[in-house]
C-alpha cells in the first residue's frame, strides 16, 4: 500500500514541493474513499477538512427551496476540494456529493493551519498552491453569474 | 475571388431573398429548434458561412448554416427563439416558407490548417456554425491531428444536439468535453465553466488551430485561456455576429473598425479582432 506522501507526490498540489515540505503536511493527511452519494462535506457542517481528489468526481451542490439541489461546479481527478477550513468559522459553505467512486488524500484543516502559522514558509507554499485555483474558481463563477451563453439574438 | 463572391455568384441576386420551403423542423430544448431547408438552386457553402433567412412580415436575420457542407441540397440552420424575428421562425413548420438569401461570409479555415490538432470550443447555441466543421473533421478525419470539442451550456435541458453528442462522445479519437453552468443531482456530467475543460485535453499547441462560437464574452475569456495554453492568436478564429444587414458590406451596419462582420468575417482570426474588442463604442 502507497504511504501518504507517496500518494501526495502524484497529485498535481505537490508539484515542486520539497520532500521536507511534503513529509511535514503528508502528517496531516490520510487516504480515504467515498462510494457515489457519499458527501465528503454538508453544508453548514465544520469545515475541519480539504481533499486533494486522486480519482473519480464530486459535485458541489446547493439546495434551493422549492426547486431542488443544483450543482454549480464539478471536482475531478487532479484538483483540489473544500477551501472554507482556511477561514474562520470554519464552516463548509456548500454540499460536496461524490457522483463516482472517488478516492482523495483528506488533510486535517487545524493541523496545517498549526503548521503554516509555526513555519511561514509552508504557509507560503500551501498559499501558492491554493490562490490559483480558487482564483480561476472566482474567475469561473463570474463568468456563470454573468450568463454568457445567453446570447444577443434578433 | 472570396469565397462570399463565389457563393453569391451562384444566386440571382445577393439582395433577393427566395422563396424556400421548410422540409423538418426539430426542436432542439425550449429555445432552441432546427430547421431544414430544400433550396431551389443549390449554393454550395463551406462551415461558418451564414445565410439571411426572412420570416415574412417580421424581419430577416442572419444565421448560420449548421448542417453537413457536402450536403448543400439541405441547408440546415438551428435557431434560438430570443427576439421577434427569431421566435417567427419558430413557429414554422414542415411546408411553411422562408426567404432565403446566402450562403455569405468567411467561414471557417478548416482546409488551411490539414494536419494540425483541432480545438472547438462552443457555448450555447454557438455549437450550431460549428457542427459543420465537426462533419468536416469527421469526414477528413485522416487530414488533421488530434480533435477536441468543448461545449458549455446553461443547464442539460439546454444541451442542443445531443444523440450526435452521445455519438460524437463514442467516436474513437475524438475528444469531447461538456460542461454546464448548474445542473440537478441527475446529472453526473462537467458542472462549470467550459474553459478549465481545455486541462482535460490532448493537443500540441505548436500546431493547433483553435475556433470558438459563443457570446462575445465567452470568447474573449476562451481565446485568452487558449493563449495561456500556449497556441498562437493568430491560429485562434472567432465567430462574430453583429448588426448584420445587408449580409454583402454595402449598409455598413456590422462595420467593426475598419472590417465588416459580413463580409470579412463572421470568422476572424483572434488577433485581427482582439485589439478591437475592447472599444466599447464599436
Amino acid at each position: 500500500m502507497k504511504d501518504i506522501a507517496e500518494l501526495l507526490r502524484h497529485h498535481p498540489f505537490a508539484e515542486g514541493l520539497d520532500e521536507d515540505t511534503m513529509a511535514l503536511i503528508a502528517g496531516c493527511a490520510k487516504n480515504v474513499v467515498r462510494q457515489p452519494g457519499d458527501y465528503f462535506f454538508r453544508e453548514g457542517a465544520a469545515a475541519d477538512s480539504f481533499y486533494l481528489v486522486r480519482h473519480g468526481a464530486v459535485a458541489l451542490e446547493a439546495f434551493v427551496p422549492g426547486r431542488g439541489t443544483f450543482t454549480f461546479l464539478t471536482i475531478k481527478a487532479g484538483e483540489i476540494l473544500g477551501a472554507d477550513w482556511l477561514i474562520p468559522p470554519y464552516r463548509s459553505s456548500f454540499d460536496a456529493r461524490a457522483i463516482e467512486l472517488t478516492r482523495a488524500i483528506s488533510f486535517d484543516g487545524k493541523c496545517l493551519r498549526d503548521k503554516c502559522e509555526a513555519d511561514p514558509r509552508v504557509g507560503y507554499e500551501m498559499m501558492k498552491r491554493f490562490i490559483p485555483p480558487l482564483l480561476k474558481r472566482l474567475q469561473s463563477a463570474r463568468m456563470q453569474a454573468l450568463g454568457m451563453y445567453d446570447a444577443a439574438n434578433a | 475571388m472570396p469565397q462570399t463572391l463565389k457563393a453569391c455568384a451562384t444566386l440571382p441576386h445577393p439582395m433577393a431573398p427566395i422563396m424556400t420551403p421548410v422540409t423538418r423542423f426539430i426542436r432542439e430544448s425550449e429555445e432552441v429548434f432546427t430547421f431544414d431547408l430544400a433550396p431551389e438552386q443549390v449554393a454550395p457553402f463551406m462551415p461558418g458561412q451564414f445565410n439571411m433567412l426572412y420570416a415574412f412580415g417580421v424581419g430577416e436575420i442572419p444565421i448560420s448554416i449548421s448542417g453537413d457542407s457536402h450536403a448543400p441540397e439541405r441547408l440546415t440552420h438551428t435557431i434560438r427563439a430570443v427576439g421577434p424575428v427569431s421566435a417567427a421562425l419558430g413557429k414554422l413548420k414542415a411546408g411553411d416558407r422562408v426567404g432565403l438569401r446566402g450562403p455569405f461570409g468567411v467561414g471557417w479555415p478548416i482546409q488551411e490548417y490539414k494536419g494540425f490538432d483541432v480545438l472547438l470550443i462552443a457555448g450555447g447555441i454557438g455549437l450550431a456554425p460549428l457542427r459543420p466543421v465537426i462533419y468536416w473533421l469527421l469526414r477528413h478525419r485522416a487530414a488533421y491531428g488530434r480533435v477536441g470539442v468543448l461545449y458549455g451550456a446553461r443547464t442539460p435541458d439546454d444541451l442542443i444536439f445531443r444523440a450526435e453528442l452521445e455519438e460524437w462522445r463514442r467516436t474513437p479519437d475524438f475528444q469531447l468535453g461538456v460542461a454546464v453552468e448548474r445542473a440537478g443531482p441527475e446529472w453526473t456530467g462537467d458542472v462549470g465553466y467550459v474553459t478549465p475543460l481545455l486541462s482535460k485535453l490532448r493537443f500540441d499547441p505548436a500546431d493547433t488551430v483553435a475556433m470558438i462560437c459563443g457570446p462575445e464574452v465567452m470568447f474573449r475569456a476562451t481565446a485568452l485561456a487558449l493563449e495561456d495554453a500556449g497556441i498562437a492568436d493568430s491560429r485562434i478564429f472567432v465567430s462574430m455576429e453583429r448588426n448584420m444587414k445587408c449580409a454583402i458590406g454595402h449598409c455598413g451596419h456590422c462595420q467593426f473598425g475598419p472590417h465588416f462582420i459580413c463580409k470579412d468575417g463572421p470568422v476572424h482570426p483572434y488577433d485581427r479582432v482582439r485589439n478591437l474588442l475592447s472599444y466599447r463604442e464599436l
